[in-house]
């Protein structure tokens, strides 16, 4: 006789929280039961997770807890062991990193990945490889369409970088622009491949509270902006409480709770996991 | 038997490659630096070892212990005065620098000994014979053999156990820990040039007494082919350089006795070709993924 | 003012490359008229234009692309030999001697193409220091492949014999009456008519200068210099890392072709041992010299380079020594951190960060 499945582990929509705005349309995101194996350990495992078109989720928990892993994991850097991702209803499956980015998802990087020898405004070129494209020999032999497609790059660019006012900076070399620079530097490279999902990976690190409160202010600007969706890791729970709507945490490679700022604050396992257990007095 | 007999001589030769690739993975393993100068300081234990058992009439040993010395004094001067200066240079920078003591070693040969041939001893005659004289064994293609399996062992086991072993592994797998840790890592990058050297001094003598002449450029092509073979095991790795130069002298032999001369390095820089294709990081390398 | 300053300091060095070559070839080419060169130097200039292309092409796979290539001189050879094999049969077909050097350049970019695809589909995937072993591996074997051709071409059209165990001989091609040999195995290629001429090597230059010049400019070459910079953002950006290395891989290996033929039309005989791997080493010495991924700087040391060597001609037997210690020191007055701190010292320079300031102002 055949087990009844048991409703949740089939498929279960274990969303963060989605903004009411986004309820009646398809998710951006669908992770379901998504795990990874090196070897023998397991760094993720039954992962799920929900992203409704239009919200900032933010994804913590303690160091070696998995969230890189699982930015890794949708981005394609890893393949999955198990699980299956959907973004906007597609199923990734055997995708690479390039394609997924195509389909729509961009992303920064914990320790800072730019192309330093190239200046900023060339990174955000970098960052619409993609969406502004003609070929290389319209390209080398400087035929109308690249004088064309380079001006809109250029315009675009300048536009990306105004988000941070950094227009300014535009012909200045990546690598040598002071450490928050680089990070929104990142952020607007990221933009650049017109994603409808943005993955930021502890954005705030290293900044000041000055420029992390400034930080808040443009995620959700350009979350208005763009009408996409954000997912950040981040260990500044300034940041995190206030700018997400949805919060996921993992511990150990799973997912020990989910909610809304106020429902995470107050949830046990979370204290615990982040504080340790409480002696019993 | 016919077989056989190529069989030995291409352990001879790999012998010799794996001698000069041990060198080669040594330097590179820990300095991360491709030492091109590293066939011009056999080519130096050449033309020293030459003079000494020919002008002053030492005995063989003598002659190779002589030429180990000024091999090892030579390699930790170039060095000191050409590699450590780069240290923090990019590695392009150190190569071409090597490339440029390489020219410099083989020109300054060129003026003191002329660039024609100088025919070089055997340094041990005779040979083993077996089945009745159908297969004989030249007395230097044993001890050359010998002489490579003793080294490689004596290099795992002072690289694994010593302290200065020790020391160079953890210089090469990071330079600035190992300083925090109080190793002087320049000290540890001048004993791997000292070890390298004076095996290119063995290698050198064992060299030109198989090809038995000696020339300012004996060195380059058995120089690029140890490299080839370090590669080929897995560059940074001792067994694997070992592996690896036998393996290239026994191909090399093959390819020259069953295929044809004309084309036998051809055949094995494409066997190369394939092995990395396979096994990107030679056969007994590791392959270590970039951490994102 | 503001309209000139609107303009890119790049756009204004790549202007000045391309005015500054074509002045030099102003001057050499009126000096070489009047006679005023020694014949020495006059018989250097199509060798420079070759070297010229082959430092450009090089910095596109070293400086560009960021990969290490020690067999560069291998698709110069397949060029110089695919060229020459067309410039010899067309010899009767096509009297004009400029219009065979044109077609012989581009078969041979061609064929050096085809060699960069085929080892660059698979080489590609390795990394660093492995993929230098494997081109310097595909310079050996070129070498000793070619040592093995033996060709000839008459009225049937081209014989071709692969000569792997040195069995065959010239008389084996079987040419008819007026045929003629054009590769005989190791002798090389013999009877050459040399058709390059100066003019056609300055040309190649420029070709080759636009080519990369607005490459490094246009969408292509923010890709290839992106996936040198950092392959993992380059590919979180949705850049094709296969591709694009491909691509530069073989644009430098045609371009390397161009200039081998050129090279090989120069002369009366070749042989496919000039083209070993101290010429690729030679190469990658202009490339790092003149500064990686700085064009200007390739073409400038690369004709210093193949002066100077002449120019040490009364040292005579000094000349290669003196070279190899220019060389040692350039190396080390460059990239040695305490030299270079001794010359900042001398002369104070300007760092990177004000001058992004006072842009921004």
């Amino acid at each position: 006789m055949k087990k009844p499945l048991d409703a949740k582990s089939v498929w279960a929509p274990s969303n963060a929280f989605i903004p009411e705005r986004d309820l009646d349309k398809t998710p951006i995101l669908e992770a379901r039961h998504l795990g990874i194996d090196f070897g023998g350990l397991t760094a993720v495992d039954d992962f799920n997770l929900t992203i409704g078109k239009t919200e900032i989720a933010g994804l913590i928990g303690p160091n070696g807890a998995g969230k890189t892993t699982v930015f890794n994991l949708l981005t394609k850097v890893y393949q999955p062991t198990r699980g299956t991702i959907l973004l906007d209803g597609v199923d990734t499956h055997g995708m690479s990193t390039v394609q997924v980015n195509k389909l729509g998802i961009a992303r920064t990087f914990q320790n800072i990945r730019l192309f330093n020898s190239l200046t900023v405004e060339e990174n955000v070129k970098i960052g619409m490889h993609n969406s502004i494209t003609y070929s290389s020999i319209e390209g080398i032999l400087r035929m109308p369409r690249y004088w064309k497609y380079e001006k809109i790059a250029h315009e675009r660019a300048m536009e990306l970088l105004s988000i941070f006012n950094m227009e300014g900076m535009a012909n200045a070399q990546a690598g040598s622009l002071p450490y928050g620079a680089q990070r929104r530097l990142e952020i607007v490279r990221a933009l650049a491949s017109n994603p409808s999902l943005l993955l930021l990976d502890e954005p705030a690190a290293g900044m000041n509270p000055s420029e992390t409160a400034e930080l808040m202010e443009n995620i959700r600007h350009i979350r208005d902006l763009f009408h996409i969706a954000i997912i950040l890791i981040e260990h500044d729970m300034n940041l995190v409480m206030g700018v997400c709507e949805g919060i996921c945490v993992l511990n150990f490679g799973k997912v020990i709770a989910k909610g809304n700022p106020e429902q995470i604050q107050a949830n046990p396992a979370v204290i615990e996991a982040y504080l340790g257990k409480k002696k019993e007095a | 038997m016919v077989f056989l007999s190529y069989l030995i001589s291409g352990i001879s030769l790999g012998s010799v490659y794996a001698m000069i690739a041990l060198g080669y993975t040594m330097v590179y393993g820990i300095a991360k630096m491709l030492n091109f100068a590293h066939g011009d300081v056999i080519m130096v234990g050449g033309y020293v070892s030459l003079i000494a058992m020919t002008s002053w009439g030492l005995p063989v040993w003598a002659a190779v212990v002589v030429a180990m010395v000024a091999c090892t004094v030579l390699g930790v001067v170039i060095e000191g005065l050409a590699y450590r200066p780069l240290r923090s240079a990019p590695s392009l920078a150190v190569l071409i620098t090597a490339i440029g003591v390489s020219y410099f070693l083989q020109n300054s040969a060129q003026l003191i000994f002329s660039p024609n041939p100088k025919s070089y001893p055997v340094i041990i005659n005779g040979s083993l014979s077996l089945f009745g004289g159908k297969l004989t064994i030249s007395y230097i293609s044993l001890v050359t053999f010998l002489v490579c399996v003793i080294i490689m062992i004596a290099l795992t086991l002072f690289t694994s156990r010593s302290k200065m072993g020790k020391a160079m592994r953890a210089v090469s797998e990071d330079k600035g820990a190992a300083q925090l840790m109080g190793i002087n890592v320049n000290r540890t990058i001048s004993m791997t040039f000292a070890i390298g050297s004076a095996l290119a001094a063995v290698a050198g003598v064992f060299l030109c007494s198989s090809y038995t002449t000696l020339m300012p450029t004996t060195g380059s092509m058995p120089g690029i082919k140890a490299f080839t073979a370090a590669v080929f095991g897995g560059i940074g790795s001792i067994p694997g350089a070992f592996l690896g130069g036998l393996l290239l002298g026994i191909i090399e032999a093959m390819a020259k006795a069953y295929i044809s001369t004309n084309i036998s390095n051809a055949i094995v820089f494409a066997v190369l070709i394939v092995v990395l294709l396979v096994r990107p990081a030679g056969l007994l390398g590791k392959y270590v993924p970039e951490k994102v | 003012m503001s309209k000139l300053k609107s303009i890119k300091k790049t756009t204004l060095v790549d202007f000045a490359t391309y005015i500054g070559v074509i002045i030099a070839f102003i001057i050499v080419n009126t000096l070489k008229n009047d006679g005023a060169l020694t014949r020495s130097f006059t018989g250097q200039l199509i060798p420079i234009c070759c070297y010229v292309v082959m430092a450009i092409s090089l910095n596109l796979t070293v400086g560009v692309l960021g990969e290490l290539s020690l067999g560069h001189a291998g698709f110069m050879s397949v060029g110089a030999f695919s060229g020459i094999i067309a410039a010899m049969s067309l010899q009767t077909v096509i009297p004009s001697p400029v219009l065979r050097l044109i077609i012989a350049i581009i078969v041979g970019a061609f064929f050096a193409a085809i060699a960069g695809v085929i080892i660059g589909i698979p080489v590609l995937r390795l990394r660093g220091d492995y993929l230098a072993i494997v081109t310097l591996a595909f310079g050996e074997i070129i070498k000793e492949v070619i040592n093995c051709l033996i060709v000839g071409v008459d009225s049937n059209g081209l014989h071709v014999i692969f000569n792997a165990f040195g069995s065959k001989s010239v008389s084996d091609l079987n040419l008819l009456e007026g045929g003629v040999m054009i590769i005989k195995g190791a002798q090389g290629a013999t009877g050459v008519k040399a058709i390059s001429t100066f003019t056609v090597g300055f040309i190649l230059i420029m070709i080759t200068l636009v080519i990369v010049l607005n490459l490094i400019r246009s969408r292509s070459g923010r890709a290839i210099m992106a996936l040198r910079d950092n392959r993992i953002a380059a590919e979180s950006v949705g850049i094709n890392i296969t591709k694009y290395k491909l691509m530069a891989f073989v644009i430098s290996s045609a371009l390397a072709g161009a200039a081998g033929a050129l090279y090989g039309l120069n002369f009366s005989s070749l042989m496919s041992s000039k083209f070993n791997f101290n010429t690729s080493i030679l190469i990658l010495v202009y490339v790092v010299l003149g500064g990686l991924g700085n064009i200007w700087g390739s073409i400038i040391s690369a004709v210093i380079l193949t002066i100077l060597p002449e120019a040490l001609r009364g040292f005579e037997d000094y000349r290669m020594l003196i070279y190899a210690i220019v060389l040692i020191l350039v190396m080390l007055a460059t990239n040695s951190p305490q030299i270079k701190n001794l010359v900042e010292k001398i002369i104070p320079r300007r760092k990177k960060g004000e001058e992004a300031d006072e842009e921004a102002a």
